[in-house]
């Protein structure tokens, strides 16, 4: 038997083609096959790869609910979409340039969003009579004239041509045919002008240990390249040049890896140990695979035996003096609500993290959404407002947790986050930051007495925060509890004007934190005929839309809502100078409904309930369709609200 | 030096309010008296309780403490005694707040053997909502929710605990006032959870439900004192013992068996199958063992173990280094 050569004695040298080179300002594909086919993983190293060839990048995966969902089956279909560009960008892109797909399931699932004129590339050995039928297809769609007629297609034999390639390593069919995703990487990587570095190191740390089966992908993924150069099929490649971004150091950054190491920033910046209590729910568990790893930080994580537990250990973590944070989906949150409710009247700091996912109730768990939001405002028996922040992107949620723990221990109250599946599995490149240039989080914790005088645990400082007294502070013994208390001492009390202040006291202290963030900035001009207003992870989205109306000289403006409670003070001012107000959201209109209460402004809703983020042309569409009215002289500018706004029609 | 304490100092100044006549009291007096004799300093003791009548003990100690959400005791407390092991702490609940609501709680507590106390308040009535029935109310019993008896069949707090491979299970009775105090001592100075279920009278929605066990002439007839190492012998004149035979536990008159041939008592025996045929005896084909039934030292804790693993890390991997992890990996520089 000859030993396999290892991943490091087959490293190529860089390839560069000999073909003719297109240079493009952005490309936008996305990978689609079985959910057993790898397509996640083929996704992720396209993502770095273009990252570190200096290229804005945005992705979106799309997985199936089920692990393994049945094979070959439309609902089985995996899919990976990712752009990346030489400008900056803030989505995955809409149509697509290019599109690989691995069965028929793959091909009419997705083809509908590949653009005319745009590359398919099929692995014509997954388009077999049996897939057909898995796949519900009566004919080989391949085979359709009108496809010839409309796309670029390439039909290429990719899991034979993987088995060739791995031939010589004596491995089974089975795990041969595994590797055929690092045979279509390489010939994307050769399509897109990709280094195979990244990947080879990539293959080197996950297979080191198995050097026949890293050796095996190696041999597909350089196979896949040299499909590409020698075929007479393809006559040109791409290139994406590098884009301007802000100068630094760069990585790409997941958005619940951000939040993760975000939290762990920000106990380092208060001098405080972490506690991170919760249950596993999609998509919020990777915050705890990621914060599991880093003990050495002074990170401590609690998997509890449900939600409720996640919370209220949180809150025992919180009331010991330690940086507490729990995070869960729109389900566990609904869990939590009692826990959070206790948190807010016991005025410990904490944060609750939300990473929204399609509802009600188990809803589409793999897929994204914004309709908690309200769950999030009044959510909580009584009246129990907290503070509510909200990422915009995935590098952005690592900032929204530092924030978040330095509203929590400045004003002692839980503070929530509120994120979506799509930023969260979606990636970005992040700047790294400076982190001896990061403000500190002070902290303070009261000093203990020997005097045997009653202590004062609900005393106010001018935030109307109490202070933070932990056990084992002598001569501070209190008694914290749900039980409405008096202010100032803390001893219950039902005495009815008592509870109005300390109602009020707590709402006032939620709402002066406008007093200390910034004011709302916006993308445009601070008048004209359209302003978009949007919160979370609709961002890129509505950014890109209104940058391209503006673009074709409309009069829009962009406000994106980090802040959604306490809003910034300027928030009503922005929404009076605009003749319409458009609001987007991955819901039925839950901001809308908050700012039409808070401002008395009407707005209009562009509401999306699939479980997809919105597309920037059907963005661009409902706000174009506003422009036209907003411009029609004489009418009121409101009048589409009459009626069923034509934005909403859009989504459907 | 350590200033001396008294019971009284361990009395925070607010009114105590619960029925004239509750057994509440007695335990609130037992928990005063022992905690100046386990040495902890007062600031370092918490008391953590759900909701319920007995959940207001905390307000009444002059130490740190906290009344939390119904059922939910055990979840704060491990969050707590996790990221600061150096406190003393207390899990006060009722039987409906630990057994109802807080079932599942109760029950990962017990077994992940956080090191803190658990005192169980089991009245067999929900005190609070004014005399509902629980999950430790007998068959048949007529309380406000159930008039033609309760059909659930009651759980057993000990034989759960010993389920959950619980490794401090006691009882005691609130009457019963040195028994209680000595057992609440053994409980505080266990290493792991430790759980005391005190049989508590409510006096307004299920009076003399433990009489049998509560009143002193019954209580010799009835119930079984348990100490480690020492035969199983009750009764007023101490003439009848408990005895093993094949799987089962009998009553036996001294007057025909020997003592030694009566059941010894082995707290520290791991297996918990004799201890859990102890905790299935009942009033009142059987004489209910108090005291402690089990007490099993030298199983790892949760919270040492937590805390042990960032030490761990710390020693492997260096304090953790932010500049350092967000530089590992792929990086690329911008001009
Ligand atoms: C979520 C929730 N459900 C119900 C209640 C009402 N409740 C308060 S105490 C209690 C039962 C208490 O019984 P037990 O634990 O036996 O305590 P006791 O009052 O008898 O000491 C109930 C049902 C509550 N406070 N919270
Ligand atoms: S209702 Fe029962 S348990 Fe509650 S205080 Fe009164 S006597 Fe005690």
């Amino acid at each position: 038997m000859t030993v396999p050569p290892t991943p490091s004695n087959v490293v190529p040298p860089d390839l560069t083609t000999s073909k003719s080179v297109k240079t493009v300002t952005g490309i936008t594909v996305r990978l689609a096959g079985d959910s057993g086919d790898g397509m996640q993983l083929l996704g992720t190293q396209l993502t770095n790869t273009s990252a570190l060839a200096g290229n804005d990048v945005a992705t979106f995966p799309d997985f199936p609910a089920e692990i393994r969902a049945p094979r070959g089956t439309r609902a089985g279909v995996s899919g990976f979409q990712v752009q990346f560009a030489s400008e900056e960008i803030f989505t995955p892109g809409d149509t697509l340039d290019a599109l690989v797909v691995m069965n028929p399931a793959a091909m009419v699932t997705n083809l509908a969003d590949l653009r005319k004129g745009g590359i398919l590339i099929a692995n014509v050995d997954g388009f077999n009579e049996k897939e057909f039928k898995l796949a519900k297809v009566e004919s080989n769609p391949l085979e359709a004239s009108v496809i010839e007629e409309t796309y670029r297609i390439f039909k290429v034999s990719m899991t034979k041509l993987t088995r060739d390639a791995v031939a010589e390593f004596g491995l089974g069919t089975k795990v041969a045919d595994r590797c055929k995703n690092f045979f279509a990487m390489g010939l994307v990587y050769w399509l897109f002008g990709r280094s195979l570095d990244t990947t080879l190191r990539f293959i080197d740390a996950k297979f080191g240990k198995k050097p026949d089966v890293a050796a095996a992908n190696v041999a597909a993924l350089r196979a896949g390249w040299a499909y590409g150069e020698t075929t007479e099929a393809f006559g040109e490649s791409f290139q994406v040049e590098a884009a301007t971004l802000v100068p630094g150091t760069y990585r790409n950054m997941m958005g619940n890896q951000a939040l993760a190491w975000g939290l762990i920033t920000a106990s380092k910046l208060s001098g405080k140990d972490l506690f991170y209590g919760t249950y596993p729910i999609t998509p919020a568990s990777d915050i705890l695979h990621e914060l599991s790893k880093y003990k050495n930080f002074g990170v401590r994580t609690f998997q509890a035996e449900d939600e409720i537990a996640a919370v209220c250990a949180t809150i025992g973590a919180a009331f010991g003096g330690t940086m507490a944070v729990t995070a869960s989906s729109g389900p566990g949150i609904a869990l939590k609500a009692e826990g959070m409710g206790l948190g807010m009247i016991l005025e410990l700091p904490m944060i609750v993290i939300n990473v929204q996912r399609g509802g009600p109730s188990t809803g589409l768990p793999t897929k994204t959404e914004q309709s908690d939001l309200l769950q999030c405002m009044y959510g909580r028996n009584g009246e129990a407002p907290l503070p509510i922040l909200a990422p915009r992107s995935p590098g952005d949620c690592f900032d929204i947790a530092v924030e978040a723990w330095r509203i929590a221990t400045e004003c002692m109250c839980p503070v929530m986050i509120l994120s979506d599946g799509y930023i969260a599995n979606g990636s970005e490149p992040w700047r790294i930051p400076d982190v001896a240039s990061m403000p500190k989080i002070t902290v303070n914790h009261p000093e203990g007495t020997d005097t045997d005088e009653p202590y004062m645990p609900y005393a106010r400082d001018e935030y109307l925060a109490r202070p933070w007294a932990i056990p084992g502070t002598p001569g501070l013994m209190h008694r914290v509890g749900g039980l409405e208390k008096q202010d100032g001492t803390g001893n219950v009390s039902y005495d009815p004007a008592n509870h109005q202040h300390m109602t009020d006291t707590r709402a006032a202290k939620v709402d002066r934190i406008a007093e200390r963030i910034p004011d709302q900035d916006i993308f445009g001009d601070p008048t004209g005929d359209v302003l978009v207003v949007s919160w979370g992870g609709t961002y890129g989205s509505c950014h890109t839309a209104v940058k391209q109306c503006r673009e074709a000289g409309r009069k829009v403006s962009h406000a994106h809502l980090r802040y959604i409670n306490p809003m910034p003070k300027n928030v009503g001012e922005l929404l009076r100078s605009f003749k319409t107000v458009i609001v987007p959201e991955l819901n039925k209109g839950q901001l809308r409904l908050l700012l039409r209460a808070k401002f008395l402004v009407d707005c209009i809703g562009v509401n999306k309930i699939q479980g997809k983020p919105f597309s920037v042309s059907e963005l661009v569409a409902a706000i174009e369709s506003h422009v036209a009215d907003s411009s029609s002289a004489t009418a009121d500018p409101h009048s589409s609200a009459n009626g069923k706004p034509k934005a909403e029609s859009i989504a459907g | 030096m350590l200033p001396v304490l008294k019971a009284a100092d361990f009395a925070s100044d607010q009114d105590v309010r619960w029925c004239p006549g509750c057994g509440d009291y007695s335990i609130l007096a037992q928990m005063k008296k022992i905690l100046p004799d386990l040495g902890v300093p007062r600031e370092k003791t918490v008391f953590i309780s759900g909701i319920g009548c007995s959940s207001r003990f905390p307000y009444y100690m002059n130490t740190y403490g906290m009344h939390s959400i119904h059922g939910r005791a055990p979840t704060f407390a491990t969050g707590l005694k996790s990221t600061r092991p150096d406190l003393m702490v207390w899990v006060i609940t009722g039987d409906g707040d630990a057994l109802s609501i807080g079932g599942n709680h109760f029950i990962h507590l017990l077994r992940r053997n956080v090191d803190l106390n658990i005192v169980l308040f089991n009245n067999r009535i929900y005190g609070l909502t004014k005399g509902q029935y629980s999950p430790t109310s007998t068959e048949g019993q007529v309380t406000k929710s159930t008039p033609m008896g309760s059909i659930d069949h009651p759980l057993n707090p000990l034989s759960i605990a010993l389920a959950a491979e619980g490794t401090f299970v006691a009882r005691s009775i609130d009457a019963h006032v040195k028994h209680l105090g000595e057992t609440l001592k053994r409980a505080a100075n266990h290493k792991g959870t430790s759980l005391v279920e005190v049989y508590q009278n409510c006096n307004v929605f299920n009076d003399g439900a433990m009489a049998y066990a509560q009143e002193k002439k019954q209580r010799a007839d009835n119930v079984v004192e348990l100490e480690h190492g020492k035969p199983l012998i009750f009764g007023s004149k101490s003439d009848k013992g408990i005895r093993l035979v094949g799987s089962r536990l009998e009553i036996v008159n001294l007057a025909d068996v020997a003592v030694d041939d009566l059941l010894i008592h082995d707290e520290k025996e791991p297996n918990p199958a004799i201890q859990m045929m102890l905790a299935r005896m009942r009033y009142p084909e059987m004489p209910e063992p108090i005291g402690v039934l089990r007490s099993v030292e030298g199983v790892a804790t949760y919270n040492d173990q937590i805390n042990e693993q960032v030490e761990l890390a710390k020693q492997k991997k260096g304090v953790g280094d932010l500049q350092k992890l967000f530089s590992t990996g792929d990086t690329w520089q911008v001009a």
